[in-house]
């Protein structure tokens, strides 16, 4: 019965594999230009990566994403731990965060490239941005969700505020700062692919607007597909640290 | 309010919801702001924390750690005192032991039954020795069955561990079986403390007799066993067989609501069975009728739904035969 399970989610894909090809190849998709084989892409994938081309932009767009994404959760969550935790610190600093938060992180581009210049310091800042909000948003609102009584029953129990804070808020509050962190680590990528586009030379986004102007389609889906795997990964990567951390929260369930 | 609860005893907090049974065992607990004076053994409390007071306390709705599997809920407060490991394990396998779910040591809270939960809960709160132990409701959304036998079991530990409780209960039977003690609360104000069988057969007042319901106590002058848990007591006169879990009974309650009537004689055993006279017949509201009715040298009040009272056709003056369940039968010793 796993073959099926498998075989369920792979026929779709290879027919649609299929149909690309012969749909490419017979000349079908008006255009001829603008819809590469899908053997061809096979093709332009291999060269792009043995060229070193695909890994140097790669490599450049992965580390924005991490400095930016790490730093700026890493803030959020402190901040989120802060305005969670103290009443008066929450009130301070919800009006901000709530004013700020819905804004798209590319908006703050044109604001940006003013204030900072085009450099490694803008695609990092707009990736913080990104972050640094939603996740001291899902931490705040992880933490207020944490059933008071537990909170209690831990007070009862001896325990000081921070070992409260430590053994009981925070693990609970894990799932909702999980899924904080599972949504923009997935956003990050596509906002570091539209900044790169308007305003970095170098980069996954770069390589898109290269591709654009040579009129390489074959190039440009290329480079989707780099960036479709790149989100969904690091959107695994957390959700498999979310299953080690939070095994015990009911959505998990069935597994 | 001023409450005292003896050193080892189990004062059973009987009231309606509403009436600030939880309040004050949070204020017991230190876990709410509060104006007055807690005492542990004579010693004011009022400036600790609740971390410091000592208390174990058993919530309403248990607040078992989700995150956190059985031995770990159960470890928690020895892990906050700082314990040493050898001594977190051995406690934890005490208290698993005592619990009989040492099999439930490695699930979590959400694989659990309610009466599974109960005693983790429970044995969470024994785990730190508190000084006073709070039950708030702990019993409240488990059936019937399983509500007695854990009554009874927490009955059996806090008599062993001897450590002093406060039982929180919307239920008089529960009061009554389970504690030393009877205090009853309502909105806000203590009305009513003493002995089970004295609030019983005395309310202080028309509410304290509303909330515990109309109760007919008896004095036994003798107790026979008379085999299988069950007991034959003489109540001047009257041969009346209870089930009781002790040895020794002074005093028998009869609930108003748990006496049946009978035209004719009724079929079926004659255990608890006899004829009687009815005295008085009133009726305080719409839907109840009680009737006051002599058998042998005691009178008993009984409580009947106004229709199935005219149905039987009772009148002052009139023999008739009653029943008396025995499992409604308090005792007291």
């Amino acid at each position: 019965m796993e073959i099926f399970r498998h075989l369920r989610g792979t026929i779709p894909f290879a027919v649609f594999v299929a149909l690309w090809e012969i749909v490419a190849r017979f000349n079908l998709f008006p255009g001829r230009f603008f819809l590469p084989p899908f053997t061809v892409i096979v093709q332009e994938l291999f060269y792009m990566t043995a060229s070193g081309v695909l890994l140097n932009h790669l490599l450049r767009s992965l580390i924005r994403v991490l400095i930016g994404f790490l730093i700026g959760s890493a803030l959020g969550m402190a901040v989120g731990i802060l305005m969670g935790c103290n009443k008066v610190m929450y009130e301070a600093l919800n009006p901000i965060v709530s004013f700020l938060y819905p804004i798209p992180a590319m908006g703050w581009l044109p604001l940006l490239m003013l204030w900072i210049g085009i450099g490694e310091a803008l695609p990092i800042t707009i990736i913080f941005i990104c972050s640094f909000f939603p996740v001291a948003y899902a931490t705040a609102a992880g933490i207020k969700s944490v059933d008071k009584k537990l909170i209690k029953a831990a007070e009862t129990l001896g325990a000081s505020p921070r070992k409260i804070l430590t053994s009981v808020v925070l693990p609970l509050a894990l799932p909702t700062i999980f899924t904080g962190l599972r949504l923009e680590a997935g956003m990050a990528w596509r906002v570091i692919i539209a900044a790169e586009m308007i305003a970095i030379p170098t980069g996954i986004g770069a390589l898109f607007m290269q591709a654009e102007s040579l009129i390489r389609t074959d190039m440009i889906i290329v480079c989707l597909v780099v960036l479709a795997v790149m989100s969904f990964s690091f959107e695994k990567v957390f959700q498999y640290l979310e299953l080690k951390l939070c095994r015990w929260a009911k959505h998990f369930d069935e597994s | 309010m001023n409450l005292t609860v003896d050193d080892g005893q189990l004062l059973a907090l009987l009231g309606p919801t509403g009436a600030g049974k939880t309040t004050l065992l949070n204020v017991i607990a230190g876990i709410v702001d509060y104006e007055g004076n807690v005492l542990f053994d004579g010693e004011s409390v009022d400036d600790k924390p609740a971390s410091k007071r000592g208390v174990g306390y058993v919530f309403q709705d248990l607040a078992l750690f989700p995150h956190l599997d059985v031995a770990l809920n159960i470890a928690y407060g020895l892990k906050a005192r700082k314990k040493s490991l050898s001594e977190i394990r051995e406690k934890v396998d005490e208290l698993l032991r005592l619990m009989k779910i040492e099999h439930l040591k490695n699930r979590y809270p959400r694989d659990l039954s309610g009466g599974e939960r109960q005693r983790v809960a429970l044995a969470r709160a024994l785990a730190v020795c508190p000084r006073v132990l709070l039950l708030d409701e702990p019993l409240n959304n488990l059936d019937s069955c399983v509500r007695r036998y854990l009554r009874a079991e927490i009955r059996q530990i806090q008599k062993r561990l001897e450590v002093t409780t406060i039982f929180v209960t919307h239920d008089v039977e529960e009061a009554g079986e389970i504690g030393d003690n009877v205090a009853v609360l309502i909105d806000g104000k203590l009305r009513q403390v003493g002995a089970p069988s004295e609030v019983f057969s005395s309310p202080v007042d028309d509410e304290v007799a509303d909330l515990i319901g109309s109760q007919n106590v008896l004095t036994c002058s003798s107790c026979r066993h008379i085999g299988g848990g069950l007991y034959e007591v003489n109540c001047k006169g009257t041969r009346i067989v209870v089930a009781c879990e002790g040895s020794t009974i002074n005093k028998i309650a009869i609930p108003a609501k748990e006496i049946y009537f009978y035209n004719g004689k009724p079929v079926g055993p004659k255990v608890n069975t006899y004829k009687g006279t009815i005295l008085e017949i009133s009726s305080p509201s719409p839907s109840v009728v009680k009737v006051r009715v002599k058998v042998g040298e005691n009178t008993l009040l009984a409580e009947l739904p106004k229709d199935l009272f005219n149905s039987l056709g009772l009148v002052d003056g009139k023999d008739v035969f009653l029943k008396l369940k025995l499992k409604s039968i308090r005792t007291y010793p």
